[in-house]
């Protein structure tokens, strides 16, 4: 088949020996819009926010257009009440980061657990019961996350379903105290992004050569040994790919925090909104709270591309 | 029961993690739905079966909020999905069918950014964006905030799609004198089209969806469906929430099993 696409093709070389292609010389024009779009209501924005945050917060809810390091010196460093004392580290904010550090890595476990053996599991059914197991695991990704979350909420309340009948049962003589907690948050996380951690590791099994398997089981290997040893090292682009899905919008997740969390757990998603749609309207501290999210997250999608780059080096 | 390779290949709980999976993945809405129907105002005693929650909805107080909401959602959505399609499709024409062309990796970066910059960052910056430039926040500030977003959603499946047609029916086409516009929409784009449908109901459910940003750049007293619902929310789950919440899902539900089904059958015509 590919050799008559290649031959067809071969035959359709214009009279100076190159390839025609409809979009000849339109290339440009084509692209246009979506360089426009993105270019100036994305790429001039972020720009635009990081300039910002080297600004000086107007106390009606903008900013003054001074430079001022007064921003980053904030998340950082405590001059106490006046700004006169000597500097100290400022722990508020990094232990924000740091909390939605941790509950992301918690999610990103959670999913990895039960979405690793999901992925395995699908991708070594019949061809035909593949597709809709597949498709199971899609829909709720396509469901409104609001919708999500708030059916999360509704399930874990202390007067919600899951007590109601835990408590009728007789199995627990007062509600468990879910909602509010930092558990809530991860169950959110978990619950909203695990999809993103099945789909790529499902991928990479499919592309599996059992037969690996089988020589390891001729060689006396244990079950569990060649998962370890074999399976789990094969597919480790797609390991680390859904871990990465996962990880990082957890990290700036606000509807699962702010609805399961309750004001005692913030997260770096409800400390950003604060500054724009909450009480504090401090424009360049919010800036800088996201300039440094996304500065994280590029050193993290850098590393990964690279250790990406060298897997392929490796291949050859 | 098992050959020996299915042996090999299965493990043990494997089985039931996996349904596991799909339990957590469905219980919280199935019992929304299920409650939705409750004939009781306090959301959690169960008292029979009744579409009173339903009936609220169109015709309680809040009715008018609501009905609003939905229309200014549905029209955002419908045009961020033709826009953002519509860029999509010429930036995969280009992509695929083009020649290699310097800052083709960028473009290729650019095109999906909207997808690795996290949605609260993506928020603020077109807030100040918005805002510094004095362009007005309605309707408008949040269709052009969506079409972004939109794009690499849109842009996926057709570029999929178009990777999967051989350029022997253009080649084909171009030899027997037809011109480039001609090309495209006699030939190409009929087979582009699962491609191009699933794309646009994709974008059409990102854009329904989206909550974050939507919040960030919409003015005061504009509300979408989702921004309409957080509101409520915050004064706590009423069952008449439950009862959108239902509704949204099913027509969710319906979006994707349409997208899925147009995919497969544009497959099984390759």
């Amino acid at each position: 088949m590919a050799g008559i696409i290649k031959k067809t093709g071969d035959s359709a070389k214009s009279a100076d020996g190159t390839q025609t292609s409809i979009v000849d010389g339109r290339q440009h024009l084509l692209l246009l819009p979506a360089w426009l779009i993105i270019g100036v209501l994305l790429v001039i924005p972020v720009l635009l926010m990081l300039t910002y945050s080297f600004l000086v917060q107007d106390f009606r809810g903008g900013v003054i257009w001074e430079f001022s390091l007064e921003a980053y010196d904030q998340f950082f460093f405590d001059r106490g009440l006046f700004g006169d004392e000597p500097p100290s580290i400022e722990w508020t904010y990094i232990g924000i980061f740091w909390r939605s550090f941790v509950q992301a890595l918690f999610a990103m476990i959670f999913c990895f657990l039960i979405g690793f053996p999901t992925a395995y599991f699908i991708a070594t059914r019949p061809q035909k019961s593949r597709a809709f197991w597949l498709f199971l695991v899609t829909i709720p990704y396509w469901v409104n996350l609001l919708i999500r979350t708030v059916s999360m909420k509704f399930l874990i309340r202390d007067n919600g379903p899951i007590n109601t009948w835990l408590l009728s049962g007789g199995i627990i003589d007062e509600p468990i105290g879910m909602i509010n907690t930092s558990f809530a948050i991860q169950l959110g996380l978990f619950y909203s992004y695990l999809p993103f951690m099945v789909l790529p590791i499902y991928a990479s099994i499919e592309r599996y050569n059992f037969a690996l398997s089988e020589a390891a089981a001729d060689l006396y290997s244990s079950r569990w040994m060649t998962l370890f040893k074999i399976v789990i090292p094969s597919v480790r682009p797609g390991i680390i790919a859904g871990c990465i899905l996962v990880f990082i919008p957890s990290l700036g997740a606000f509807l699962a925090p702010d609805l399961l969390g309750g004001a005692k757990n913030f997260m770096i998603g409800s400390l950003v909104e604060e500054q724009f749609k909450g009480q504090a309207g401090d424009w360049p501290f919010g800036a800088a709270v996201s300039m440094i999210l996304l500065s994280i997250i590029m050193v993290i999608l850098l590393f990964y591309a690279r250790a990406q780059n060298r897997q392929n080096d490796g291949g050859h | 029961m098992l050959n020996p390779s299915e042996r090999i290949r299965w493990y043990p709980g494997f089985r039931e993690i996996a349904l596991l999976c799909l339990v957590i993945l469905y219980s919280p809405l199935i019992i929304v739905m299920i409650y939705s129907f409750n004939d009781s105002p306090s959301i959690t005693v169960w008292k029979g079966f009744s579409f009173v929650w339903y009936e609220e909805v169109f015709t309680g107080p809040e009715a008018e909020r609501f009905k609003q909401a939905t229309v200014n959602s549905l029209l955002i959505a419908v045009c961020a999905a033709i826009t953002s399609t519509a860029i999509a499709t010429a930036s995969a024409l280009a992509m695929i069918r083009g020649r290699r062309f310097r800052g083709q990796a960028i473009t290729f970066g650019l095109i999906n950014l909207p997808l690795m910059v996290p949605e609260i960052v993506t928020a603020v910056a077109t807030l100040i964006f918005f805002a510094s430039i004095g362009f007005d926040r309605g309707i408008l500030s949040i269709l052009l905030a969506h079409i972004v977003f939109c794009i690499p959603f849109a842009y996926l499946p057709i570029a999929a799609r178009l990777q999967g047609i051989a350029n022997v029916y253009e080649q084909v086409a171009r030899d027997l004198y037809a011109t480039p516009g001609q090309t495209f929409r006699l030939v190409l784009f009929p087979m582009m089209l699962p491609g191009i449908l699933s794309g646009f109901l994709l974008a059409f459910i990102i854009s329904l969806d989206d909550f974050i940003i939507t919040n960030f750049v919409k003015g005061a007293g504009v509300e979408t469906l989702p921004t309409a619902i957080f509101g409520a929310v915050k004064q706590g789950i009423k069952p008449n929430i439950m009862a959108i919440s239902t509704l949204m899902l099913v027509a969710s539900f319906l979006l994707v099993t349409i997208a899925y089904f147009i995919s497969r059958m544009g497959d099984q015509r390759k």
